[in-house]
């Protein structure tokens, strides 16, 4: 086997002595390239050579099984995770989200009922106000309408008084105007009842 | 480089290895398993190592290629089968970036040794039968007999079941392995033409521009190739897996 190779070597010298050869003769190269083939596989079709298939069994369960424990302990955990990170974190935040839309929607609640609490408060106090307002004004009034009509009584009876006390000062006016009235005219006296009567008389005119 | 279009497929030892008589030299293919392992993870772990809440273009690239294959084993298999996602998201994302690797100029495609893609079909099929007979004992064979099929016809359905069953790793890899190998192939053929007649002269580079489009269409159908094949290799997958967890369910 060692012959083999040291043979395949030997090959591998030729071909490329062949391939120089050939960058100055195509039409060479292509009987020397079959007949290397031939030296080197038999003849047979480069695929079905059966002189490499143990090498390329032996590279391919190296390579594919270190490639398939790279895939299995790295990559694939890798990869699986970073999927999975980006699945949590997705359903994470929708889950806060609506946390926190509920948080909101609560939020907005509680504002509408302090603000119709609020609302009817003060309708209440304004309502308070208006009556006390109201009842304030009726009192007043009342009070100072009382005070009024005593302010109109009392102005009635002095008027009363007054008239009275006119009325009074009147005859004896005229009783005294009378009297010198007559005095003048007929120049004799008059008694004093005669005078009253008189007076009485055109005062009930 | 050569215009033979099967020069892309040989394997190369770069450094000879031989144990116990056997030849396990590190050849091209083996490097190119290590810079498609190289490539894989390292854009995996590289783009994810932010491990931003809010994803960067390429973190989403590699969720993308997670959910993707979770998704795709939980719809063919069941929340049983989930325990099966390591062994499907690796044999995806190593197919993919095979296949992709294998695009550039000058590049070995691993995917195309039908060697390699027979053991990853095997390894699907040996872990269904593994755990299908872990998991349920001989009821696993339950796998076989199908559901409300006449007496007289049982023997045949059985055997047409078991011939496609033992057919799945030879259908899984090869569909794999001929798909990469004959878009090479044609990939090669058709900028061997541009090549070719671009050396006739200037009718010859007249006659080139076709053969060019052709490379250049059958580039991007390439492209599409190798995802639609890691994809069809992890459907499959999944299906198969399907059959372990739940045997006689089909």
């Amino acid at each position: 086997m060692f012959v083999t190779a040291a043979y395949a070597q030997q090959s591998t010298t030729t071909e490329g002595a062949e391939a120089h050869d050939a960058a100055a003769a195509g039409e060479v190269h292509t009987e020397t390239g079959v007949a290397h083939e031939g030296e080197a596989g038999s003849g047979v079709f480069p695929p079905f050579d059966s002189t490499h298939f143990a090498s390329q069994l032996l590279w391919l369960a190296i390579t594919f099984g270190l490639f398939y424990l790279l895939m299995s302990k790295v990559i694939i955990p890798r990869i699986g995770g970073i999927l999975e990170t980006r699945h949590d974190r997705i359903a994470q935040d929708l889950d806060e989200a609506s946390r926190l839309k509920g948080e909101a929607d609560a939020a907005i609640a509680s504002y509408e009922q302090e603000l119709a609490t609020a609302k009817a408060k003060g309708h209440q106090i304004a309502d308070g106000a208006r009556e006390a307002a109201k009842s304030k004004a009726v009192a007043d009034r009342n009070a100072v309408e009382a005070d009024l009509s005593k302010k109109i009584a009392a102005a009635e009876d002095r008027i009363a008084d007054i008239k009275t006390k006119a009325l009074a000062d009147v005859g004896a006016i005229a009783e005294e105007t009378a009297t010198a009235v007559v005095k003048q005219l007929i120049g004799g006296t008059v008694t004093k009842a005669e005078i009253v009567a008189a007076v009485k008389a055109s005062a009930g005119n | 480089m050569s215009n033979d279009p099967t020069h892309q497929f040989l394997v190369n030892k770069i450094v000879p290895i031989e144990i116990g008589g056997i030849d396990f030299s590190f050849t091209n293919a083996s490097l190119f398993m290590v810079a498609t392992v190289g490539a894989a993870a390292g854009f995996l772990y590289l783009t994810t190592s932010q491990r931003g809440l809010v994803p960067t273009r390429l973190q989403s690239v590699s969720e993308m290629s997670y959910e993707f294959i979770a998704s795709m084993l939980r719809e063919g298999a069941g929340n049983g089968g989930m325990k099966f996602f390591p062994m499907v998201f690796s044999l995806f994302m190593f197919i993919l970036t095979a296949n992709l690797l294998g695009m550039f100029p000058y590049f070995f495609t691993i995917t195309s040794q039908i060697i390699v893609t027979f053991a990853l079909a095997l390894f699907v099929i040996g872990t269904v039968v593994f755990y299908g007979f872990y998991k349920h004992g001989f009821g696993f064979l339950k796998l076989f007999v199908p559901h409300g099929v006449p007496g007289v016809l049982l023997p045949l359905v059985v055997a047409i079941e078991i011939i496609s069953f033992l057919s799945r790793p030879i259908s899984l890899s090869v569909r794999l392995f001929a798909n990469m190998l004959a878009g090479h192939i044609t990939l090669k053929v058709f900028a061997g033409f541009v090549t070719s007649l671009s050396a006739l002269g200037a009718l010859g580079i007249g006659g080139a521009i076709l053969p060019l489009i052709m490379t250049v269409a059958i580039t991007g159908l390439e492209f599409l190739v190798c995802f639609l094949q890691a994809y069809v290799f992890a459907v499959l997958t999944c299906m198969y897996l399907n059959d372990a967890v739940h045997p006689g369910s089909h």
